[in-house]
């Protein structure tokens, strides 16, 4: 029987500053590696569903650049581009997406101010706004839970991460970028437990994020977490793994993928 | 030189659409435009849409622009995309508001009591990401697109059409809905081309070498199961 269904997404995420790629671990120690353009037209013709740009050093210097690299690819890559890091006004949102951007993702600001996020939805369509979490699960806690960081993982909020989700969901967002601070740069696989959490008590879908380091975890994501899509960036920035293998695992695994 | 004018009524990002139009068709001129005279004078028109679709059609009237909407797709070769497609219709759940009228149907919003499969299993809406495409009939607008092939979605509504000869594309979440619909000059889809690499760039090739002209149909199907 031909299946017919939604296909779980596989979303390389290339982390940008200085106009050039790089990949953090635990988002310390920068390793530079390459070309914004070639790399997205790499996994575009991998079968990339959707790429993710990271603007890490946004929030302090050369912001602008990131505007260059999405027209650039937007003019030669034709699948989904989310991009974010140093969103932080309506006009933000605005530049980004007339520069080729599908979808922007906020973090910091919409803590600062979570009237960002209902505003850009009202004024765009949730369809183009993703807020990116970046949660860390709280050590002494009898049930599980985790507190959402910002400033890049920096500066802890005091604010319950699924409570900030739920939250998120009802002032608009399309969609949860969801990156575990705990597993990020560890390649220990996704935190199951906080992607299920999150996918399980929100109607809008969840992009896992952090940790991955086999194929296998992309289909823990799916199988175990219940994540829409799969978010990695060191695993296919340093050629370890391709999009094609990732699916193909995924498939194997009964996970319905684009392929 | 042949003409594709991407109507620009302030909603959303036209950029993409004009991009992707650009790389299929270099010997055309796209432009993305608001001016009546410039969409009454090309040969071919995108009619895109993104966000609510109250604030479409309120933006749509705000620049003036639905007399010439209303022309061009009753005269030449018409690609409607995502709120594009919407507000063809009578009427839309979202925001309880008219459409366009040029299409008989209404538009409704995934039901939250439908999504939930035998398993449990709660699907989310938006229905966002990569479908299958059922081609419900043959048009030069399929030409050269495998049946079935993925195309990228993001929306929480779809049209309910009343007349099932119009119904060119369904997809399937978690029952069959309709994705594309065509008469005569007018082809809309409700899924994104611009977005959907291989098969949404070969839609629109298709699109700007299309001369509005739509074949006899060979194959029709109920518009929902």
């Amino acid at each position: 029987m031909l299946k017919m269904g939604l296909a779980k997404r596989i979303i390389p995420c290339l982390d940008v500053t200085g106009g050039r790629v790089v990949k953090g671990v635990n988002f310390v120690g920068l390793r530079d590696a390459g070309d914004p353009v070639e790399i997205a037209r790499r996994y575009d013709a991998e079968g990339a569903d959707e790429l993710a740009f990271l603007d890490i050093t946004a929030s302090s210097e050369g912001r602008g650049l990131i505007l260059k690299i999405i027209e650039d690819v937007a003019a030669q890559v034709f699948i989904p581009l989310t991009v974010g890091g140093g969103v932080r006004a309506i006009d933000d949102v605005r530049r980004l997406l007339n520069a080729g951007a599908d979808k922007v993702s906020i973090n910091t600001a919409a803590v600062q101010d979570p009237r960002l996020v209902l505003d850009a939805c009202a004024r765009f369509g949730s369809q183009c706004i993703v807020v990116a979490v970046d949660a860390k699960r709280v050590a002494a806690a009898a049930a599980p839970h985790w507190e959402v960081f910002t400033h890049g993982g920096r500066r802890a909020s005091g604010l319950d991460a699924l409570e900030w989700g739920r939250r998120m969901q009802a002032a608009g967002a399309g969609e949860i970028l969801l990156t575990s601070m705990d597993r990020d740069g560890t390649r220990h696989g996704f935190d199951i437990e906080l992607t299920r959490a999150f996918a399980d008590a929100l109607d809008i879908p969840i992009i896992a994020s952090g940790g991955v380091g086999s194929v296998e975890h992309f289909a823990e994501g799916v199988l175990a977490g219940h994540a829409d899509a799969v978010l990695a960036a060191s695993v296919f920035h340093y050629g370890e793994l391709s999009v094609g293998e990732v699916k193909a695992h995924m498939a194997r695994r009964g996970i319905e993928v684009r392929q | 030189m042949s003409t594709i004018a991407v109507i620009d009524y302030g909603m959303g990002n036209l950029r993409s659409v004009a991009k992707a139009l650009e790389h299929v068709a270099p010997g055309a001129a796209v432009v993305v435009t608001s001016d009546a005279a410039t969409i009454a004078g090309a040969q071919r028109v995108v009619f895109p849409g993104q966000g609510a679709m109250p604030d479409c059609m309120r933006e749509l009237d705000a620049r003036g622009l639905r007399a010439a909407v209303l022309a061009a797709a009753s005269a030449k070769p018409f690609l409607g995309i995502c709120i594009g497609l919407q507000m063809l219709f009578d009427f839309s759940e979202e925001g309880a508001v008219r459409g366009l009228g040029i299409l008989r149907g209404e538009v409704k919003r995934f039901p939250a009591e439908a999504m939930v499969l035998a398993d449990g299993t709660r699907l989310k809406v938006p229905h966002m990401g990569w479908n299958h495409v059922r081609q419900e009939c043959a048009h030069p607008l399929w030409d050269g697109i495998d049946a079935g092939s993925r195309f990228y979605f993001v929306h929480s509504y779809f049209p309910l059409v009343e007349d099932a000869a119009i119904v060119a594309g369904s997809s399937y979440y978690p029952f069959r809905f309709t994705c594309a619909v065509a008469r005569a000059n007018i082809f809309a889809v409700q899924f994104h081309p611009e977005k959907s690499q291989a098969a949404g760039l070969a839609l629109l090739r298709n699109f700007a070498g299309w001369d509005g002209r739509a074949p006899a149909r060979s194959v029709t199907r109920a518009a929902t199961a």
